[in-house]
C-alpha cells in the first residue's frame, strides 16, 4: 500500500559523528502516510541518535531530511514540531500537577477578551480526547490518571501540535497489557488519519502486532527495512544482532565442571523477573541470553543482592545465605561487574588505584585500611596482569577508555578473590583488543575453577565461552542450552520462539 | 612517600592560604597592631588570638560539615544542635552535676541528633537539606524546652573554663578545635574512612555495588557532625556562662557551609580536605575581624562581609580559575600568588 504513495518524510544518508565514534553512518529512512514504522536495534545501534537528528535535538553532520518534498533542518524540538514532527517519550514529559486540559493547551489556550477561557478549553479538550476514544474529565490533574492515559494525552498534544509525523519512543515500556491495547487502539486511529508513526520499542511481539514495516539499525548503520507481513521474528532478530548464523563447531573444553557452588531456588521479584531456578558449578560459565529488557540484568542484580528478591532462596555450597545487599553478596565472595559501568561501576573521580582496591577495602571495613604498600602492589599487579593502559595509577578512572575502565573493574573484583563472578555485558562499548582479552580472561578464570554468570547480547561471545546458556524472554527463563546445543542459531530460535504464536 | 603526601596537601590548600594571608593583610592595613601578641596574666592576648578563639565554633562545625558535604549531603541542623547541647550542658550543671557529666551529656545528645539526621538521610532516603531542616527548625524549640524558656545561666568553673579558660596560656577553645580537627583529619586519612566517604559522595550507586555499607557510613558522618556541633554549643554556652536557646549558634550552619565551600570542597560531594575547610573558617573569622577593626558603622557589616565573600568565591570559581590558568600558561610562568593577591586587595 505504501509504494503508490510518496513518503511524507524521507531521510537520506543521515550521518552523525561524535568525538571518536560514528553514531550514524548514512542512514536512510522513509515514512509513508498511514503507516506504523518500527525502528529497531540493540542499545547503541543509533535509534535515538536518528530520532534526535529528526527532531532537531542534534544537528546532523550529513544527509538531508525531506518533508513533503521540501528539505528541512529543524534546529530544535519546537522547530520540528512546527514542521509537523511530534515526539512522545517513555517518560511522559507533561506537567503532572496541571489539569489534562491545561496540559493539552498549554501555550495556546483559547482566550476570550484576553483571558483564558476555562470553559472553552475544557470543551475543546473533551472533543479532542473523544477523537482518541478517551472520555475522561479534562479538569482533573493529569497525575490522577494512569501512565497509559497520560501517554495518550501526550500523544494527543503532540498530534495537535504537529500532525504529520508522530515518533513514539518506547511508549509501552511501563504499561501493562490492557494499557498497551488502549495505546494501540489510539495508534490505529492515527494511522487511519494518515499520520506516519515511528514506533520504537524492545518488545518484538508489539512490533509485529502494530507495525507495517520495520527498519533495523546496528552500530549506526542501516541494516535493512522489511515489510513485516512477510517477515519472521527470527529474521528480524538476526538483523538486529547481526550474526551470520553459520554454526561453527566450537572446540569447547568438555564440560568437566566441578561441584555445585550455588543453587538458586525460585528466586524472583514481582514486576521485575519471574521466579527461576539456577544451579551453577565451580569451573562453569553460565551464559544469559535474551533481548534487551528480557530480564538478563534483572537476574544478575537479583543474585548479587543489588535488588532484593521478594521470594525464593539461595544456597551456597548447600548453606542457605542471605543476599539483601551487594555487601552481603561480597562477604560471600560474590562479585559483579554491572552493565552500566558509569553509574554502577566506576567511582569516576577516585583514582584508578583507589577504584581497584575499593571492593576489597569495603569488605575489610574502614577501620582496617590496606597498607599503602599492599595497595600499590595489588594495583600494579592487576594493571600488569590485565594490561590496563594508563598514564598513572593516580589518574581519575573516568579518564580511562571504556575497555580500560572495564578491566579496572575486573581488577577490583579479582582483588577480592571471588568464588562467583557475575559479568553483565562485560564487552559492551569497549574496543576490539580489550574485547578479546576479556573473553580470554573469562576462560582463564573458568579453568581456575571460578564459577561465572555472564549476561551478554553478543551471541557469538556467549557461544564461545559458555558451558550452558540460559535464554530469557519477557522476564522469564524460556530455555536452557547445553553442550553442542549452544549455537547462535539455537539461541536466536529460543529468543524468537513465541509460545503465543505457536498456540494460535 | 610521606613528604610527597605533605606536598600534595600543601598544594591542595595553597589557594586558601593565599586568601587567608590576603585577608590578614587587610586586617593589618586597617589596624597596624593586628599581629601583635602579648602575654599578660598567664594568657595570650592579641587580635590574631581573638580570630583563632572566636573562630572556634565555626571551625568545629566545619569539621563535621566537611564530611557530611563529602557524602553529597548537608547538615542545616548544626546551629540548632549547638543550642540544644548548650542547654543540656547548662541545665545539667545547674542541677548540680559535674562539668564532666554536663559535657558528656551534651555530646551524647549532639550525637543522638546526628544519628537522627543520619537515619532520615541514609535509611529513609530523605534529601539531606530537607531531613536536616527538620531539626534546624525543631532544635531551637527543643532547646527552649530544656531551658524552660529562659536564658539558663551558670557559674560552674569547670564548664566556664571550656569557653573562656586557658591551658598554658592558650585559650581552651583554640586547643579544642585544633586538636579535634587534627584528630578527625588523621582518622579519615589513616583509615580507609576518607576514601569510602569520598566514594559514596562521588557515586553512591557504584559504591553500594562495590560492597560499601553506605547507610552506616552516611549515618556516621552525620553523627560526627552532631558531635562537633555539640562541642561548639558547649563552648559558646561556657563562653557567655549561659545557654541562650534562641541565639546560640544562630545562622552558624551557614558560616560552616561557607567555610567548607571556601575550603574548595564541592557541594556535590567527593574529594574533601578538612584542613582546607578549617582555613576557610579562619578566613571567615578574619573577615569578621576586618569589619570590626576598620571601625565601619555596624550597619555596613553584613554587606561588606558579603562583598568580601563574593570576591573570594569569584576568585575560586571555575571560570576565573580557568582564565588564570590561561593567563599563566600564555604569559611567563608567573607564580599564582601575585595574581590572586592583586585581585584580592582591589576589593
Amino acid at each position: 500500500m505504501a509504494s503508490d504513495l510518496s513518503p511524507v518524510l524521507e531521510c537520506r544518508g543521515i550521518s552523525k559523528f561524535f568525538p571518536g565514534a560514528i553514531a550514524l553512518d548514512a542512514v536512510d529512512l522513509a515514512l509513508y502516510p498511514g503507516e506504523v514504522h518500527a525502528l529497531l536495534g540493540e542499545n547503541g545501534a543509533g535509534k535515538s541518535t536518528l530520532i534526535k537528528c529528526l527532531t532537531g535535538a542534534y544537528r546532523r553532520d550529513g544527509g538531508s531530511i525531506i518533508l513533503e518534498n521540501e528539505e528541512i533542518s529543524p534546529q530544535s524540538t519546537q522547530d520540528s514540531q512546527k514542521f509537523g514532527i511530534g515526539t512522545v517519550y517513555q517518560e511522559v514529559n507533561l506537567l503532572p500537577n496541571m489539569t489534562v486540559a491545561e496540559n493539552l493547551f498549554l501555550g495556546r489556550q483559547p482566550t476570550r477578551r484576553g483571558l483564558i477561557s476555562q470553559k472553552r478549553m475544557l470543551e475543546m479538550s473533551r472533543e479532542l480526547l473523544a477523537e482518541f476514544g478517551l472520555s475522561i474529565d479534562p479538569s482533573e490533574p493529569l497525575s490522577t490518571y494512569s501512565v497509559a492515559i497520560q501517554q495518550v494525552v501526550a500523544i494527543a498534544r503532540a498530534v495537535e501540535l504537529s500532525g504529520k509525523v508522530l515518533i513514539l519512543d518506547e511508549p509501552t515500556a511501563s504499561l501493562d497489557r490492557d494499557e498497551v491495547e488502549l495505546l494501540f487502539s489510539v495508534i490505529e486511529k492515527l494511522k487511519a488519519r494518515g499520520l506516519a508513526i515511528v514506533f520504537i520499542t524492545h518488545f518484538l511481539d508489539q512490533v509485529f502486532e502494530i507495525s507495517d514495516r520495520a527498519t533495523v539499525l546496528r552500530n549506526g548503520r542501516l541494516i535493512g527495512t522489511r515489510t513485516l507481513a512477510n517477515t519472521t521474528q527470527t529474521e528480524i532478530i538476526t538483523l538486529m544482532l547481526g550474526r551470520q548464523l553459520e554454526d561453527r563447531i566450537q572446540d569447547r573444553a568438555p564440560a568437566e565442571t566441578g561441584d555445585t557452588l550455588l543453587e538458586i531456588r525460585n528466586l524472583g521479584r514481582r514486576g521485575m523477573i519471574e521466579p527461576f531456578d539456577l544451579t551453577i558449578r565451580k569451573g562453569e560459565v553460565v551464559g544469559l541470553a535474551g533481548l534487551l529488557g528480557s530480564g538478563r540484568t534483572e537476574t544478575a542484580n537479583l543474585i548479587f543482592g543489588a535488588v532484593q528478591a521478594d521470594q525464593g532462596e539461595v544456597l551456597l555450597e548447600g548453606q542457605k545465605i542471605a543476599l539483601r545487599s551487594p555487601r552481603e553478596a561480597v562477604s560471600q565472595r560474590f562479585a559483579m561487574c554491572p552493565e552500566d559501568r558509569k553509574s554502577d561501576g566506576i567511582v569516576g573521580d577516585l583514582s584508578v588505584r583507589e577504584n581497584i582496591v575499593l571492593a576489597l577495602q569495603a569488605r575489610q571495613g574502614w577501620f582496617r585500611p590496606l597498607p599503602k604498600s599492599k595497595v600499590n602492589e595489588l594495583a600494579e599487579a592487576y594493571v600488569k596482569a590485565l594490561d590496563i593502559r594508563l598514564a598513572s595509577l593516580d589518574m581519575p578512572i573516568r579518564l580511562l577508555s571504556g575497555g580500560n575502565q572495564q578491566k579496572a573493574l575486573l581488577a577490583r573484583w579479582l582483588a577480592t578473590n571471588p568464588s562467583f563472578l557475575i559479568l553483565d555485558e562485560p564487552t559492551r562499548g569497549i574496543d576490539v583488543g580489550a574485547h578479546a582479552e576479556i573473553i580470554a580472561l573469562i576462560e582463564r578464570l573458568r579453568e581456575d575453577g571460578m564459577a561465572l554468570l555472564v549476561a551478554s547480547s553478543e551471541l557469538e561471545e556467549l557461544v564461545a565461552y559458555s558451558n550452558r546458556v540460559i535464554v530469557l524472554r519477557d522476564r522469564q527463563q524460556v530455555s536452557e542450552l547445553k553442550g553442542d546445543e549452544i549455537t547462535t542459531t539455537n539461541i536466536v530460535r529460543a529468543i524468537a520462539d513465541d509460545p503465543l504464536a505457536e498456540a494460535v | 612517600m610521606m613528604s610527597s603526601s605533605i606536598r600534595a596537601t600543601l598544594r591542595r590548600v595553597t589557594p586558601q592560604l593565599i586568601i587567608l594571608a590576603a585577608v590578614l593583610f587587610l586586617n593589618f592595613l586597617v589596624f597596624p597592631d593586628f599581629f601583635r601578641v602579648e602575654f599578660q596574666n598567664g594568657r595570650l592576648f592579641g587580635n590574631l588570638i581573638d580570630v583563632l578563639n572566636r573562630g572556634a565554633p565555626t571551625a568545629l562545625l566545619c569539621i563535621g560539615m566537611t564530611l557530611v558535604i563529602a557524602t553529597k549531603g548537608i547538615d542545616l541542623s548544626v546551629g540548632a544542635v549547638m543550642a540544644i547541647a548548650g542547654a543540656v550542658a547548662a541545665s545539667l550543671v545547674v542541677d548540680g552535676y559535674s562539668w564532666q557529666t554536663a559535657l558528656l551529656g551534651a555530646l551524647a545528645v549532639g550525637m543522638l541528633c546526628g544519628i537522627w539526621n543520619g537515619i532520615l538521610v541514609a535509611v529513609l532516603r530523605i534529601q539531606p537539606i530537607v531531613a536536616t531542616l527538620v531539626l534546624m527548625v525543631a532544635g531551637r524549640g527543643i532547646a527552649q524546652l530544656v531551658t524552660e524558656g529562659t536564658i539558663l545561666t551558670f557559674v560552674n568553673p569547670g564548664l566556664v573554663h571550656l569557653g573562656s579558660g586557658t591551658v598554658v596560656g592558650i585559650p581552651t577553645p583554640i586547643l579544642i578545635w585544633v586538636f579535634l580537627g587534627l584528630a578527625v583529619a588523621a582518622i579519615v586519612r589513616k583509615t580507609a574512612l576518607g576514601m569510602l566517604i569520598e566514594a559514596i559522595g562521588i557515586n553512591e550507586g557504584s559504591s553500594r555495588m562495590a560492597g560499601i555499607n553506605s547507610r552506616v557510613l552516611i549515618t556516621s558522618v552525620y553523627l560526627i557532625s552532631g558531635f562537633c556541633a555539640a562541642l561548639a554549643g558547649v563552648i559558646v554556652a561556657a563562653d557567655i556562662k549561659g545557654a541562650d536557646a534562641n541565639n546560640a549558634g544562630l545562622w552558624l550552619e551557614l558560616d560552616a557551609i561557607l567555610a567548607v565551600v571556601i575550603g574548595g570542597n564541592s557541594l556535590l560531594g567527593g574529594r574533601f580536605s578538612i584542613l582546607a575547610s578549617l582555613i576557610g573558617a579562619l578566613i571567615i573569622q578574619s573577615v569578621n575581624s576586618v569589619i570590626l577593626l576598620s571601625g565601619m558603622p555596624p550597619e555596613f557589616n553584613l554587606v561588606i562581609k558579603a562583598l568580601i565573600i563574593i570576591a573570594i568565591l569569584v576568585i575560586q570559581s571555575p571560570t576565573v580559575k580557568h582564565a588564570l590558568y590561561i593567563i599563566r600558561a600564555s604569559a611567563q610562568p608567573l607564580p599564582s600568588e601575585p595574581v590572586k593577591e592583586a585581585k584580592e586587595s582591589t576589593q
